[in-house]
């Protein structure tokens, strides 16, 4: 049974298809690659998956379950995380207690309303090492508003990882960053266990060549070629469309 | 029967008045994404000041013009040098909080230029007096102030619509940076907005003054009315302030007529109806919630 | 303006390092008070102390949980009239107790469940549309404590307001004086103040925090948040319907005028005046704000439009309020 899988999936904005019966599996431990040109979809196509868009038609499964009608909040909690295209943390707050948010809801520990939330040692220790995960570990006390874009990037995939997914959606984790950042970005994320599934929507090709297990290449809406990385680069149809850039 | 027919013209009346409110306030809005909390104040200066204006000039008609035009100047000068300021970054709360303090002194400035008294304003000569309608007689004024209503809503409606300025103003509600990159003189336009988003309460404040009379505590009422008329209607858009207001208007109107110990209750109720349904309203652009 | 502000930095740091000082001081000070204070001065503080009690509480929601409720009066004056309802000798009320093992638990019990009844519908929006809603139903109640004058007495109000006691049964003690009162008042304001203080500082309090500065991402991470809201609203107004609960204790009154706008716009100036999300504000603002008129009305009789420009001038200029301009450029929980 595949790990997540999305079935004659549609999203239409008023009249704009902006995704067209889109099916794709996702299996265990796999590194899944979404890429297409501009406005092909995959930014919609990753948002019906996480569940801050609702689709047109067809099914999101994970684990063989129905999740299509499931809010964000409650496929977070069955272990489906994902990062933002933009940046989206809590800016006024530490690095530290960026993860901590994340760390304290993963250890259940949010309804405790009288202790103060230093006396819970497993979360801040949780919480540390998910940042020494990232890199992050020497700019603990530093206000999100202070870093540098890639290490709030670093931060944004640090959030998704501190929930202990299943499953893990990356939304152009490389997104405006200087090659040297990309180089980083790129190391991370291949140190993440082999065992946590992961599905990314990238642009850069050198990313996605390096990451990816199977990729799949979206063009308006449709996918127009799906496999793995030598596959999909030799295919005719993706070279014309795509790779010529 | 006859009470009924007085209750629904008398529903168009409230419905028209209370349009001419969330149109400026939505417009407002829908511009500046900012609910200005002094907008009830306006409707209560515009009014204090036409009825001084009358007792001045000695004509409604001229107070007519006159008020909208002084208290739109004040609107325009507020907008410039205190609203301004707070412009870049999400500093939304604080431009609100910016109004209810306007609201405030407002508020009091007024009470101390005008006194507490209720302050009752006779419709001009020209529109006293009623008219028979059917089976009943029903003011000459109130009619009047419902085509005036009508007008006014085709009029706005052909400005947004059909005008290079309506569009620029409908384009700032989307998308207000999108309008400076076009090389629009965005902070005109949002000064302009907010003047005639103001001068549309000052004339409310005088057409309805012989309606709902003048007194302190009116401008916080009204403001309530009219946020309730923008939250079922939909912030943002003319056809929302205009179907909020009618509806606000009738509910208001008959509440108040066959269960007057609950007509407000109605009103809220209304409203939160409509919230558990569409929580941007009946009209309202889904994309803010900001 | 910024040599005030350096200033009023320095003097931040100063009052932090005399903290456990100060901290002495201000007990001291606390308990001898009443005794050697002018009865209109301890009525005053009386009165600061429960508008800090209301403020808090506004600074739970408003500042941090990041919820911009205008209407925050609606809980303030609904916890008023519950007490007043039930204590009340007046022919209108029902006069059963003002024991306040009772009362205090039915009012912040009321009081939360109207919030979770109110903030069902208005915690379905967020931001200007939450503000308006919130506004609009302390309006609501407003209008019903005017119009129902068979058990609220319209816009008289209720009178007859006995002061509480506290006890059970022959172990009853009435808080009668002026200086008890001030000591029960004192009493509620620092648990209150402690309370909150653990709650903000908790892991719930945290979320309440995350929820400020980024709901859609905390919702990513699995919250649930429109419970966390609603828990915030309902603690948040029962906080609110205790304030009111001892004001008019004190006054001995009920009125509309403790439901209306400008009671919730008056709450809310002391919170922004005093600095959001801090707990300390709100006391500093309830003191500032409070006393105002009283500095003011020997110059002016215009208070309350000062107030409005005092209140703009912080708004454009100060918006973190006084424990903003004392913290200066560092950023501690220092107060």
């Amino acid at each position: 049974m595949s790990h997540l899988e999305v079935v004659d999936l549609s999203k239409a904005f008023g009249g704009l298809l902006a995704v067209n019966k889109v099916s794709l599996a996702v299996e265990p431990g796999e590194r899944h690659a979404i890429i297409g040109p501009n406005g092909a979809g995959k930014s919609t196509l990753f948002n019906v998956i996480t569940g801050e868009l609702t689709p047109t038609s067809g099914r999101v499964t994970f684990d063989g379950r129905d999740i299509t009608g499931l809010p964000v909040y409650k496929r977070a909690n069955l272990g489906l995380g994902h990062t933002f295209q933009r940046n989206n943390l809590f800016m006024g707050l530490t690095v530290f207690e960026n993860v901590r948010l994340a760390t304290q809801h993963r250890q259940r520990i949010n309804r405790h309303w009288f202790k103060a939330v230093e006396s819970f040692s497993q979360v801040q220790e949780e919480a540390e090492a998910i940042l020494g995960q990232v890199g992050l570990l020497p700019q603990m006390k530093r206000l999100v508003s202070e870093l540098a874009y890639g290490q709030q990037r670093a931060l944004e995939i640090a959030l998704a990882l501190a929930t202990k997914p299943e499953v893990l959606l990356l939304d152009e984790p490389t997104a405006g960053m200087s090659p040297g950042e990309t180089v980083e970005m790129v190391e991370l994320i291949g140190k993440l266990p082999r065992s946590l599934t992961m599905m990314i929507v990238e642009h850069d090709m050198d990313v996605i060549f390096s990451l990816a297990d199977r990729i799949t290449v979206l063009h308006y809406g449709q996918i127009i070629g799906s496999g793995a990385p030598d596959e999909v680069r030799a295919d005719p149809k993706v070279q014309e469309i795509y790779l010529g850039g | 029967m006859e009470n009924f027919l007085i209750q629904l013209l008398n529903g168009l009346v409230a419905g028209m008045l209370l349009f001419i409110m969330a149109a400026g306030l939505s417009l407002i809005f829908g511009q500046m994404n900012v609910i200005n909390l002094s907008h009830g104040a306006f409707y209560l200066l515009g009014g204090y000041v036409g009825l001084s204006a009358v007792r001045q000039l000695g004509s409604f008609w001229l107070a007519l013009i006159v008020a909208p035009l002084v208290v739109g100047a004040i609107g325009f000068v507020i907008e410039k040098f205190l609203l301004r300021r707070l412009y870049g970054g999400q500093r939304h709360l604080e431009q609100v909080l910016l109004t209810f303090g306007l609201a405030l002194v407002a508020s009091d400035l007024i009470q101390w230029n005008w006194g507490a008294f209720v302050e009752s304003v006779a419709p001009p000569a020209l529109l006293s007096g009623q008219v028979p309608l059917y089976t009943i007689q029903f003011p000459i004024y109130r009619l009047a102030l419902i085509v005036f209503g009508l007008a006014l809503a085709l009029l706005l409606w052909l400005f947004l619509d059909r005008t290079r300025i309506g569009a620029i103003v409908r384009a700032g509600v989307t998308n207000a940076e999108m309008v400076s990159g076009l090389g629009i003189n965005v902070h005109l336009v949002f000064a302009g907005v907010f003047a005639v988003g103001t001068a549309l309460a000052a004339l409310a404040g005088v057409i309805g003054a012989p309606i709902t009379a003048l007194y302190p505590g009116l401008d916080f009422e009204i403001l309530i009315l009219t946020i309730v008329v923008v939250v079922v209607g939909g912030l943002g858009t003319l056809k929302g302030a205009f179907w909020g207001a009618l509806l606000i208007g009738m509910a208001d109107t008959f509440g108040k007529a066959y269960i007057p110990q609950f007509s407000l209750f109605l009103i809220f109720a209304v409203m939160a109806v409509v919230l558990l349904l569409r929580p941007s309203g009946l009209f309202g652009l889904e994309a803010w919630s900001r | 303006m910024t040599a005030v502000a350096t200033q009023l930095g320095r003097v931040g740091t100063w009052v932090n390092r005399q903290r456990q000082w100060l901290w002495a001081a201000f007990f001291i000070a606390a308990l001898v008070f009443p005794f050697v204070a002018r009865p209109y001065h301890l009525s005053l503080t009386i009165e600061v102390l429960v508008f800090a009690i209301f403020a808090m509480s506004l600074d739970l929601l408003l500042g941090y949980t990041g919820l911009p409720s205008f209407g925050h009066a609606a809980f303030f004056g609904l916890g008023a009239y519950v007490v007043g309802y039930i204590a009340s000798t007046s022919p209108l009320a029902l006069g059963l107790t003002s024991n306040l093992l009772v009362t205090v638990p039915i009012v912040m019990a009321a009081t939360a469940l109207v919030a979770l009844a109110i903030g069902f519908f208005a915690l379905r929006t967020s931001g200007i549309t939450f503000l308006m809603i919130t506004l609009a139903f302390a309006q609501m109640l407003f209008s019903i404590a005017i119009r129902w004058s068979s058990v609220t007495g319209g816009s008289d109000g209720l009178s007859g307001i006995p002061r509480p006691t506290l006890g059970i049964g022959p172990l009853s003690y009435a808080f009668a004086s002026r200086e008890s009162y001030y000591f029960l008042v004192l009493a509620f304001f620092l648990a209150s103040w402690w309370l909150l203080r653990r709650i903000v500082n908790s892991p719930f309090g945290w979320t309440l925090r995350g929820i400020r500065e980024n709901e859609q991402r905390l919702r990513a991470l699995g919250y649930n948040t429109f419970r966390y809201k609603m828990a915030a609203f309902a603690i948040s107004g029962a906080f609110a319907g205790l304030a009111g609960m001892l004001l008019v204790h004190f006054f001995r009154h009920a009125s509309p005028e403790n439901l209306y706008w400008t009671t919730s716009g008056q709450v809310l100036i002391m919170l922004i005046v005093g600095g959001t999300g801090t707990l300390t504000g709100p006391i500093l603002g309830a003191a500032v704000i409070r006393l105002f008129p009283l500095l003011v009305s020997t110059y002016f009789d215009r208070w309350r439009t000062l107030q409005g420009l005092l209140f703009i001038a912080f708004v454009l200029f100060a918006p973190k309020g006084i424990v903003g301009l004392l913290r200066g450029e560092r950023d501690e929980e220092l107060l």
